[in-house]
């Protein structure tokens, strides 16, 4: 099964501060101890929210965009890697390794979650609903692989 | 909301924890005893009494911050106490002289520091002795799974619908041999690497495809083993990323997992390749294995786009492409059915046999028609090494009604239906008898 950490972003990472040669040195370890157990599966790091944008769809049907950075930077992510693995548990404990060391605040909170399979989906998700949500990942994965 | 620290929590969830954490550690724990003593048998004994002594251990004393350390460091101390001992007896017995007893008394130095510079390196050896040539391929299975997968003797059991006893002595048998052989972790290199990389990757590819069909019974998808081999794949392809087959056996592994939900209907009913809804498929899957598939041919030497390679092309590598040429098809009929002959022709080549000849077949039928095809399997209907394999009547049974041949396709798809082992297989084989003109 899929899970994706969800590492929220800190003082640091929305003032763009870039992490040391040591916290980088770090990360990488872990990532290549993911690597070589044959769980990692993908990770990004995202920018500050100065550099995102949040779309309002608001009741009376207007559509307000504003523009980052935001409040609030326990509320925003900076970054997320999908593991592969047997269960819940062996991705906490993958958590439990996670390097520390990589973030300067004392308490610091990574969310785990699980990623949806096709399966999972119970009658709402239609055959037709189905179709249509494979063709576009199918689509979306194949300009993907392109690309 | 439940809070939970690591303090506190009820033993059954603590034994859990274990069973996770040692997913993650066995292989490691294991390889870096195996590193101090030497003998791979004796290694797996001693990562498997750090695990029991977690599992007294942990639910008491809570589990530690850093389990993984842990476990290795409580195998390791075990390994030193045990040579000690052994060497203590020798000296008694004027066996090994005093150096032998400084260099034993040094081991004790670093007990809690368990950074090892070549971790990688005696895990991808600790995967070779799994893999060991004298030994059977069920027994390199169950050890793999074991020493490397992390996974417990009842859970390889159950993968394997067998007996957890009958598991544990192919288990414990496959340890002594080892022993015996004097299998170490070494890095096998020279002429010696070919062969015994094949021994490695027959074991992660025979464990996949014991989850993707099942020989016997209802059970057309075992899924569990197919992550586990894939997941073993991933491992091999990240130690040890020159080899190209490596690549390639994880690139033919993900794109046949890819067709996973393809490949049954709602109604539990095999579905073959070419009637998949290709919508199905699982097209992350996909989208890793041609990445790694291209790093595989990349180390061929193949030049994108065809061409000599400067390196041996292996037959996973083959395997995948012929895969990948599905994978690549928007529809079935956009099949490059002319290069999958090809690639048959070169694994046929490679290892000369009638089954991959008839693989070799349908692939012309589409390239050439059914006429052409239909030749071969004729020529192929003699060979010992089909007899009893059901796919030669159902190719054949195939063939004819694809030739309007109804009669004999008729007699073909009976003859295929008595012949296979699974169920669900059968059943599709006998709707065909009935009516061959359907696919």
């Amino acid at each position: 099964m899929r899970f994706m950490i969800i590492v929220p972003a800190t003082t640091d990472s929305e003032g763009g501060v870039m992490p040391t040669e040591q916290q980088l040195a770090d990360m990488t370890a872990y990532n290549e101890e993911m690597l070589r157990a044959g769980v990692l599966v993908a990770g990004e790091g995202l920018h500050p929210s100065s550099r995102g944008a949040r779309v309002t769809y608001a009741a009376d049907g207007e559509l307000a965009v504003t523009d980052g950075p935001f409040a609030e930077a326990k509320e925003l992510i900076a970054g997320f890697t999908m593991i592969e693995v047997s269960s819940k548990q062996e991705a906490i404990e993958w958590l439990r390794k996670w390097p520390r060391t990589c973030v300067n605040e004392p308490e610091f909170t990574l969310e785990l979650r699980q990623v949806f399979a096709a399966e999972d989906f119970g009658d709402e998700f239609t055959p037709e609903l189905r179709e249509r949500e494979e063709k576009m990942r199918e689509a979306a994965n194949r300009t993907a692989a392109q690309g | 909301m439940t809070r939970t620290s690591s303090r506190g929590v009820t033993p059954a969830e603590v034994s859990r924890t274990i069973e996770a954490v040692w997913r993650i550690e066995a292989a490691k724990v294991t390889a870096v005893v195996a590193r101090l003593v030497g003998d791979v048998g004796l290694a797996e004994d001693l990562a498997q009494d750090a695990f029991v002594q977690a599992m007294e251990q942990w639910p008491q004393d809570g589990v530690p911050d850093r389990p993984g350390a842990w476990l290795t460091s409580t195998a390791r101390r075990r390994a030193i106490d045990r040579i000690r001992r052994e060497v203590n007896l020798a000296a008694k017995l004027e066996l090994v002289g005093h150096a032998e007893q400084l260099r034993v008394a040094d081991l004790a130095e670093s007990d809690f520091d368990v950074v090892f510079e070549d971790i990688d390196d005696d895990v991808l050896g600790l995967i070779f002795a799994a893999c060991h040539p004298s030994l059977t391929a069920q027994a390199r299975i169950c050890l793999t799974l074991r020493m490397i997968g992390g996974l417990t003797t009842r859970e390889i059991a159950r993968a394997f619908l067998a007996q957890e006893s009958t598991i544990g002595q192919r288990i414990s048998r496959a340890k002594k041999s080892l022993s015996a052989e004097g299998v170490t972790i070494e890095i096998p290199s020279g002429a010696e690497l070919a062969p015994r990389l094949a021994s490695v990757l027959e074991v992660v590819y025979l464990v996949f495809n014991e989850g993707y069909a099942a020989t016997s019974g209802r059970d057309w998808v075992r899924g569990d083993l197919m992550e586990e081999a894939i997941r073993l794949g991933r491992m091999l392809s990240a130690l040890a990323p020159r080899e190209p087959e490596v690549h390639g056996l994880l690139a033919l592994m993900e794109i046949q997992a890819s067709r996973t939900r393809a490949r049954v209907d709602r109604d539990g009913e095999p579905v073959l390749l070419l009637e998949q809804d290709r919508t199905r498929w699982d097209w992350s899957l996909i989208r890793h294995a041609l990445t790694a598939l291209e790093r595989s041919a990349e180390l061929c030497g193949i030049p994108t786009g065809g061409g000599a390679p400067t390196r041996a092309v292996g037959p996973y590598l083959l395997q995948a492409e012929i895969a990948a040429c599905h994978a690549r098809a928007r529809t079935a009929d956009a099949t490059d059915w002319v290069r999958i002959v090809g690639l048959y022709g070169m694994l046929g080549g490679l290892r000369p046999s009638p089954v991959i000849e008839l693989n070799r077949a349908v692939a012309l039928s589409y390239a050439s028609g059914p006429g052409v095809a239909l030749e071969i399997v004729d020529r192929l209907a003699d060979s010992p090494a089909l007899a009893g394999y059901h796919l030669l009547p159902s190719v054949r049974g195939d063939l004819l009604a694809r030739l309007g041949r109804d009669v004999e396709a008729r007699e073909e798809f009976a003859r295929a239906a008595a012949m296979t082992q699974n169920e669900a297989e059968r059943t599709l084989l006998l709707r065909r008898a009935a009516r061959p003109d359907l696919t």
